[in-house]
């Protein structure tokens, strides 16, 4: 009985010193007590986030080897390596929490752990690679930059580290559209396409309205989400209709339009059956992604086993 | 004492909750726990940081720079890896 009251009071007092720290802006690092629930709470976030970059290799990776010009391809290719280091970096960071790669890895395979769910649409034509990098990496730094000053320092690292990679992935997406848009009328076309299936699932790439959002209430409680889903999208939809206009497109939402009173862009509901059918497996790509991710895997399994075998060798043979 | 039987140990400190640890120099200690606390003494002694890391410099693996050219060249020729390399029309300020 007494260890009982004693270990309720060390955790009690371990709560306070935990929420005096996110109270004063302090980082949550790997070696700090923190209530179960965080730990559960940044896990889930950091590993989702992880799985994205991961996932998100699939739709541009598919486009590689057709980009237009050795340039492209060049360009291509260097941005889905970084985004291969942005599941890296997380992966790394999550670690710190105390759950291993594999168990991550198969939560992913299992459908258990979410990745975004815009990659879960096909890239059809080259001005998709546009319209990704463009608005899906868009909304992706949007989320990032307030995802800096994320409670918990390793997440918080990682995100710092890349930001600073991410807006060449945005300003290649444009370029791309913007070549398209003042290309030939066949190529604006194509651009215009190209938005319009994507400008949908970018915006639910923030997650559900505030009032909907099963975690959120918590997270940003402990700052570990810092801006509403609702606030970062208002924001992604202020700074894109501009970069619209200068592409020369048509708005891919007939009820966008200036509220002088709020000072921010108004714009029609979002689909958010078609959000909830996606993210639970029923969109276009679910099935293939991680059939695809489980497939690399596999093959990728004997240069994990040689890893395995040069690091045992090594070892023996600093050992004699 | 016989300096040169005892290791020498890299110092990292974290000078603020949040950021980065940064090495800041190396001493000799007998053991880990030791450099920590020799560390301690050299490193912090002015409130300089909040968390300290020491590592056997023995235990580090570094590129020589000597052979930097062909370690990071390879880089050099990819000036589209930057942001910059993208000229955004005016209109557009910032992205
Ligand atoms: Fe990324
Ligand atoms: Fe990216």
């Amino acid at each position: 009985m007494i260890s009982m009251d004693t270990k309720t009071i060390d955790e009690a007092v371990e709560l306070a010193k935990f929420e005096q720290k996110i109270a004063n802006e302090e980082k949550i690092e790997p070696s700090d007590w923190m209530p179960e629930a965080y730990r559960k709470n940044v896990i889930r976030q950091m590993s989702q986030h992880a799985h994205s970059e991961i996932i998100g290799m699939q739709p541009e990776g598919n486009w590689i080897t057709r980009a237009p010009t050795l340039r492209r391809k060049a360009v291509l290719l260097s941005k889905v390596q970084d985004e291969g280091g942005h599941g890296l970096y997380l992966y790394s960071a999550t670690e710190t929490l105390g759950i291993t790669r594999s168990e991550m890895i198969e939560a992913l395979q299992s459908r258990k752990a979410k990745y975004a769910s815009i990659f879960n649409y096909p890239t059809l034509t080259w001005a998709d690679i546009g319209a990704i990098g463009w608005l899906v990496d868009g909304a992706a730094i949007v989320n990032q930059i307030s995802l800096q000053r994320t409670s918990y320092g390793p997440y918080a690292r990682a995100m710092v580290r890349i930001c600073k990679e991410e807006s060449f992935h945005q300003r290649q997406g444009y370029e791309i559209m913007y070549e398209l848009a003042h290309g030939t009328p066949v190529q604006k076309q194509m651009a215009q396409d190209a938005m319009n299936r994507f400008w949908w699932p970018s915006l639910m790439m923030f997650g559900p309205h505030d009032a909907d959002s099963a975690h959120s209430g918590q997270s940003i409680l402990w700052k570990v989400k810092r801006e509403s889903n609702d606030f970062l999208r208002q924001k992604f939809i202020d700074q894109s209709v501009v970069q619209i206009e200068v592409l020369g497109l048509e708005l891919p939402d007939p009820e966008i339009v200036w509220n002088e009173e709020r000072g921010h862009y108004d714009s029609g509901p979002i689909d958010w059956d078609e959000f909830k059918r996606v993210i639970n497996g029923g969109g276009p790509c679910n099935y293939q992604r991680i059939k695809h991710h489980k497939k690399a895997h596999q093959e990728g399994e004997w240069v994990r086993e040689a890893v395995r075998a040069y690091r045992l060798k090594q070892q023996t043979k600093n050992v004699a | 004492m016989n300096q040169e039987h005892l290791a020498v140990y890299e110092v990292f400190v974290r000078s603020n909750r949040g950021l980065d640890h940064k090495h800041v120099g190396s001493l000799h200690a007998e053991s880990p726990e030791h450099a920590l606390m020799y560390a301690r003494d050299c490193y912090i002694r002015r409130s300089e940081g909040v968390s300290i890391w020491v590592v056997e410099s023995s235990n580090i693996t570094a590129s020589t720079e000597s052979d930097v050219e062909n370690f990071v060249e390879p880089m050099d020729d990819k000036p589209y890896r930057h942001a910059t390399h993208y000229v955004l029309p005016e209109k557009v300020k910032n992205m």
